[in-house]
């Protein structure tokens, strides 16, 4: 596997429920590091898929597209549709019903993230055993965190069931609007545990900034490197995670554009596609390809906004940005703090939401001028998620484009990839230490690569070294 | 086990809209029109932590799966709570007995574990139903496994505690001796 006398070194997860996924360091001759690559299978036959199906079902079809994201591309795929059904201009109940269910969605997956993917690296330290440094670790040694853990998760998870129906295939946005609204007794359930939810939620967040503030000196450069920034903020600049305008900031915080109406998007976002990847690398027109790539995410979204609208979260981004003087914040590492600053601002949504009586409305619909084309942005979990259709007058979809977040932080992934083989790769072995900081840098971006399907009898992650004739001198699986 | 009192937990998980990925749904939404007393039903796109916490909160849990490589039609095996090593290189999802290790450990349960491994062909694109042979798979893993729910006593299945070798059974339903 030699390419001009270079080497290649494959890091090859094919795991449960990726399915495909690799990454592959090249090194040359003197073994140091030429290039290094992270290969994710993106979802393949989506638009053939969808093509032909009534307009009014692609809420629900996409759901399937993610199981661990589901309630992003309903929401998405619902936003675009209201454009196609003159609906974009929801009714307080509908489109509170929504952001109830789009907080829950993001509070669960910050959590979920957080206590049980990345604090068995922050508590136990990047180099300890992958034999405890997993959940099942942290259930041991810290089992108070894996209860917040569980429960947080399934608070958010209840909220979501909730508001739109179920787990598997829910219902509850529909083109111009929602389908049901929040009984009194559900809200009342939920308002039992908010208490303990904000209190926990304060505590991950504490964590993630002492852990940062504490170790800054290790963590700054560690896969980190100067970038521009996307997410949607609202009109007065703050932070929106379920609506707004696009705002691109480069790496010391200019702006590139700023209140770009979504429907605009493709004005100014291109995707490029390279012959060894299955996904495409987006990035910004006015810039290129080589200079416009940009990060989404929890630290895209803190770094863009101008504030957050509740106020613990916004004293908590504040002492986030004061760390970098104000200017964004571009330590990948960074990203779980970012992340709990979010999660914190998305219970005290729900809290402000529980509380209001819009969510026991009965105008749960509007429709208007019938339209062919529709746009719908969100910004996911993790990152800005793109949807965009064309509808036939059958009703019938003719097109789907979607660039999902993971896409939108694939060039940042590779080149975090890259900073860790570069600094941590030593000889031609794929050390446990380099395999460990390789997970923890990708990790910090939380892809989600569960397009892929999900069964049993998957292969765990699997290690290859080969020699630059394409000999293999290692395999290692774990 | 308390035969006929046991509370049973099913979860089917999967993808439906990947084809033979949503044999665990399929399963488990064939369960719930069943209606059975005692049993609870549950499907999602994938096992995530949260499961634990209801898993704790019954005698036996049955995870319904596809599986791409093994038995026909189907197979069931015991699974224990120890925990072995699982990379988790970015996903969300857990294994069962990560699920059972943590019913067991934060909430402090007893509830035994299956696994119903329901062997599955077509996985690699999009698309809704199941290929033919998985879905003779799946008459034949709820015609075996109805019975055990229905009577709400899996004495003397699966392999005993701590073998993890899977342990096939329901010769006579058409699985290879």
């Amino acid at each position: 596997m030699s390419t001009n006398g270079l080497k290649r070194v494959i890091i090859e997860p094919v795991t449960r429920v990726e399915g495909h996924g690799k990454v592959s360091i090249l090194l040359d001759e003197a073994n140091r590091v030429k290039q290094a690559r992270l290969h994710i299978v993106e979802f393949r036959g989506f638009e053939r898929f969808i093509q032909g199906r009534p307009f009014w079902e692609v809420p629900v079809l996409v759901q399937r597209l993610c199981g661990i994201c589901p309630v992003s591309h309903h929401l998405a795929a619902a936003k675009a549709m209201d454009h196609i059904v003159g609906g974009e201009n929801l009714t307080p109940t509908a489109e509170k019903m929504r952001r109830l269910m789009h907080y829950g969605q993001i509070f669960q997956s910050h959590a979920l993230h957080f206590f049980h993917l990345v604090s068995p690296d922050l508590l136990f330290g990047f180099d300890a055993d992958p034999a405890i440094r997993n959940v099942i670790g942290v259930a041991a040694k810290f089992p108070e965190l894996a209860v917040q853990g569980v429960m947080m998760r399934k608070y958010g998870q209840e909220i979501i069931k909730a508001t739109a129906g179920k787990k598997i295939h829910g219902t509850g946005a529909i083109p111009g609007g929602i389908n049901k609204n929040l009984s009194l007794a559900e809200r009342d359930v939920f308002l039992k545990d908010f208490d303990q939810m904000l209190t926990w939620s304060r505590g991950a967040v504490k964590i993630a900034r002492d852990y940062t503030v504490e170790h800054l000196q290790e963590l700054a450069p560690f896969g980190s490197f100067d970038s521009n920034h996307l997410s949607l903020v609202r009109t007065d600049g703050a932070m929106d995670l379920y609506d707004g305008n696009l705002r691109a900031i480069d790496a010391a915080g200019k702006k590139i554009f700023d209140q770009v109406d979504p429907r605009e998007y493709l004005k100014y976002i291109a995707e490029e596609v390279r012959p060894w990847s299955y996904m495409k690398f987006p990035f910004i027109r006015s810039l290129g390809p080589r200079d416009g790539w940009y990060r989404v995410g929890p630290l895209a979204r803190v770094n863009a906004c101008d504030f957050i609208d509740t106020p613990e979260a916004e004293a908590a981004r504040k002492e986030f940005m004061a760390v970098t003087n104000g200017k964004p914040n571009n330590i990948t590492m960074a990203y779980h703090w970012a992340r709990m600053i979010e999660l914190l601002h998305a219970i005290e949504k729900i809290g402000a939401l529980l509380h209001d009586k819009d969510l026991q409305g009965a105008d749960l619909v509007v429709t208007g001028e019938r339209r062919e084309e529709g746009i719908g942005l969100i910004e996911a979990p993790r990152g800005t998620l793109f949807h965009h259709y064309r509808v036939n007058r059958n009703d019938q979809v003719t097109m789907a484009n979607l660039i999902v977040s993971t896409t939108n932080n694939n060039e940042p992934m590779n080149r975090a990839v890259e900073k860790v083989a570069r600094d941590h790769l030593s000889g031609v072995e794929i050390t446990e230490g380099l395999l460990n900081r390789v997970e923890v840098a990708i990790r910090a971006y939380d892809p989600c690569l569960s397009c892929a399907t999900h069964a049993l009898g998957r292969m765990p992650l699997k290690v290859e070294l080969f020699d630059h004739e394409g000999r293999l001198l290692d395999s290692r699986s774990r | 086990m308390n035969p006929g009192g046991a509370r049973i937990l099913l979860i089917g998980y999967g993808n439906p809209g990947r084809l033979d990925d949503g044999l665990g749904p399929a399963l488990a939404a064939a369960v719930e029109r069943l209606a059975l007393p005692g049993v609870t039903v549950d499907a999602d796109y994938q096992l995530t932590v949260e499961h634990a916490a209801s898993v704790a909160d019954n005698d036996v849990v049955v995870f319904a799966d596809a599986d791409v490589v093994g038995a026909e039609p189907f197979s069931l095996r015991r699974i224990d709570p120890d925990p072995e090593p699982v990379v988790s290189f970015s996903s969300h999802s857990a294994e069962p007995h990560q699920i059972l290790a943590l019913a067991h450990r934060l909430f402090g349960a007893r509830t035994r574990g299956y696994v119903l491994a329901i062997r599955g062909y077509a996985f690699d694109e999009f698309g809704e139903g199941l290929s033919d042979g998985a879905r003779a798979n799946l008459t034949a893993a709820l015609r075996f496994i109805e019975p055990h729910l229905r009577e709400r006593s899996f004495c003397g299945v699966g392999a005993e505690q701590g073998d993890r070798t899977r342990s096939r059974i329901a010769p006579s339903i058409g699985d290879e001796p």
